[in-house]
């Protein structure tokens, strides 16, 4: 049984506004998802729907076998969220606003188990002081301890490393590792391609309301990690010399640029040996340009196959 | 009722008390500045030509008054506020997502308003009777009509805080309304001074039959019959759980 179903799960504001179409996904027990996509994809209503803060349209979503509507309590009970603003009481001093965590997910006081978190987040010297007088990157981490305090079984982060410091970050992948050890879900979105790519197992892409696919880690790295190289010929050829047949190359812009597809990842890129065949061939070459296929070109292929398919 | 998050609630109701604490010099001070202040302008300088009121000395005659008047701008004022400020600041998304129903957010932050009012006006009524002498012909009533009137301002109180978009509109209904009303209740008259014609116009106010009710309890004198202030402010304490319960079964104002 997964963890967290979500079986077309639709959600349309009263602006009329369609935030997302019919979702579909499943994540396992102790996997993490990493959800990515632009800005105004879907990828916090989404995470509000599950969490109870916004009202589904339409669909089912059952996390830990209960339905997040009907039977909200123990659905409820099970996720912790860190939310992307950083929303605090700011008069409250540190401890006392985990503490309150705790107490409203009606579990009972464990100083012990406080004290443990606020001191992996390196919060336990704040545990007296007024969250005003914290720095934004240790708000986040108040933020964090919050969604700790209640031993989440699922856990939510909603943009955990947008403008933290590099530290912040290390800790939080640490914190993530922890948890998938003792079999905690996490689903965290985020813009950075590199952010999944440290922690997750599995990469979700949202667009326009709709999960446009979800990947392993690995496979979708490999797409990302292609690599193309671009020479530019001095003279334009027809065709390819036979020296160079057996090798992945195109000839475009009418025969002046010669495009090689490599994988950055490969033990043996061929690339020292690809321009000696290309002297050896006879071929000058004006210039070279190499470039990366970026999460963004993976986005724009997938839009580009969206509104095809419409 | 042992399905409730009993923990939630009391969770709630500490954090609000704790905000109540953290200011407790501000909380326990300003109505006893106020009081005091209220006693020498009205007790002693406008006391000293009415007098007496229906046989009570008007220092003693106010009393009542005053306690209603602070007791519910203290209940309004916090509940709103205290529902109000998650919501302004954001930390509405916690309460939003822990396994709490809105009955048990409404006893939490109404519970805690109740309270806080409850001790300011318990403040007033010692403050009080340093300058005056004051008798409580019916205590039990007393009691009972000071817990009803905190318990259905800070309902409504709790309305106005979920309604209300800005703090404009948080302060407009209190300033606006709830004010004049309370002002205009007879806190510092009896009905029966004003002219015949606005006897009638009071009576159209809620609060007379509160203030009323309430004076009864310590005096035995009333400008309205004690039946019927009992009935009103339960009847507004009704009013105010029915909208509560509809804001329950509709979510309106805290989930999109």
């Amino acid at each position: 049984m997964a963890m967290v179903e979500l079986r077309q799960v639709r959600k349309v504001y009263d602006s009329g506004f369609e935030a997302l179409k019919g979702v579909d996904l499943e994540i396992e027990k102790g996997e993490i998802l990493a959800l990515l996509g632009p800005n105004g994809a879907g990828k916090t209503t989404l995470i509000s729907i599950v969490c109870g803060l916004v009202m589904p349209s339409s669909g089912s979503l059952m996390v830990g076998g209960h339905d997040v509507v009907g039977e909200y309590r123990a659905a409820r009970s099970l996720i912790g969220l860190v939310p992307q603003e950083i929303s605090l009481e700011p008069f409250e001093k540190v401890g006392n606003a985990v503490r309150l965590s705790r107490g409203l997910f009606g579990k009972p006081r464990n100083d012990a188990l406080i004290e443990e978190i606020l001191r992996r987040l390196s919060l336990w010297d704040k545990r007296d002081t007024p969250i005003r007088a914290l720095s934004g990157g240790m708000k986040r981490r108040v933020l964090i301890a919050k969604a700790l305090s209640h031993e989440p079984e699922v856990l939510f982060l909603d943009e955990p490393t947008a403008g933290v410091d590099v530290e912040l970050r290390r800790d939080m992948w640490e914190i993530v590792a922890d948890l998938k050890a003792r079999g905690v879900t996490i689903i965290l979105t985020t813009h950075y391609i590199e952010e999944a790519e440290a922690i997750a197992d599995r990469i979700g892409v949202i667009n326009q309301g709709e999960i446009l696919l979800v990947e392993e880690k690995a496979s979708l790295m490999k797409r990302l990690g292609r690599k193309e190289l671009r020479i530019e010929l001095a003279e334009p050829v027809t065709a390819l010399p036979e020296t160079l047949s057996d090798r992945s190359l195109r000839l475009e812009e009418e025969g002046r640029m010669l495009v090689y597809d490599y994988d950055t990842s490969a033990e043996r890129t061929g690339l020292a040996k690809l321009m000696a065949e290309l002297s050896a061939a006879g071929l000058s070459v004006r210039d070279v340009d190499t470039r990366k296929s970026t999460l963004e070109d993976i986005f724009v292929d997938l839009v580009k196959q969206q509104e095809g398919a419409a | 009722m042992s399905g409730m998050n009993w923990r939630g609630i009391w969770a709630i109701y500490q954090f609000e008390m704790m905000r109540f604490f953290r200011t407790l010099l501000q909380s326990f001070v300003s109505p006893v500045i106020s009081t005091s202040l209220y006693f020498v302008v009205f007790g002693t300088a406008i006391g000293g030509r009415i007098d007496q009121v229906e046989g009570v000395s008007y220092g003693a005659f106010i009393v009542p008054g005053l306690i209603m008047l602070s007791v519910i701008t203290q209940a309004i004022s916090n509940a709103s506020f205290g529902i109000y400020f998650p919501k302004f600041i954001g930390t509405i998304y916690e309460l939003l997502s822990a396994p709490l129903n809105f009955l048990e957010i409404v006893i939490g932050y109404v519970g805690a308003a109740a309270t806080k009012a409850l001790f300011i006006g318990t403040v007033i009524l010692l403050t009080a009777s340093f300058f005056v002498e004051i008798q409580i012909l019916h205590p039990l009533a007393m009691v009972a009509f000071l817990l009803l009137t905190c318990l259905s301002f800070a309902l409504l109180g709790f309305i106005l805080g979920l309604w209300a978009g800005n703090f404009e509109q948080l302060q407009l209904v209190p300033l606006l309304v709830v004010t004049p009303l309370v002002f205009l209740g007879g806190s510092f008259y009896s009905i029966s001074m004003l002219p015949s014609a606005w006897q009638t116009v009071a009576l159209f106010n809620p609060v007379v039959y509160l203030i009323s009710g309430f004076r009864w309890a310590f005096f035995g004198i009333a400008d309205v019959p004690v039946g019927l202030s009992l009935l009103a402010i339960a009847g507004f304490t009704l009013l105010c759980l029915g909208v509560i319960w509809w804001i329950f079964r509709t979510g309106w104002r805290l989930r999109s």
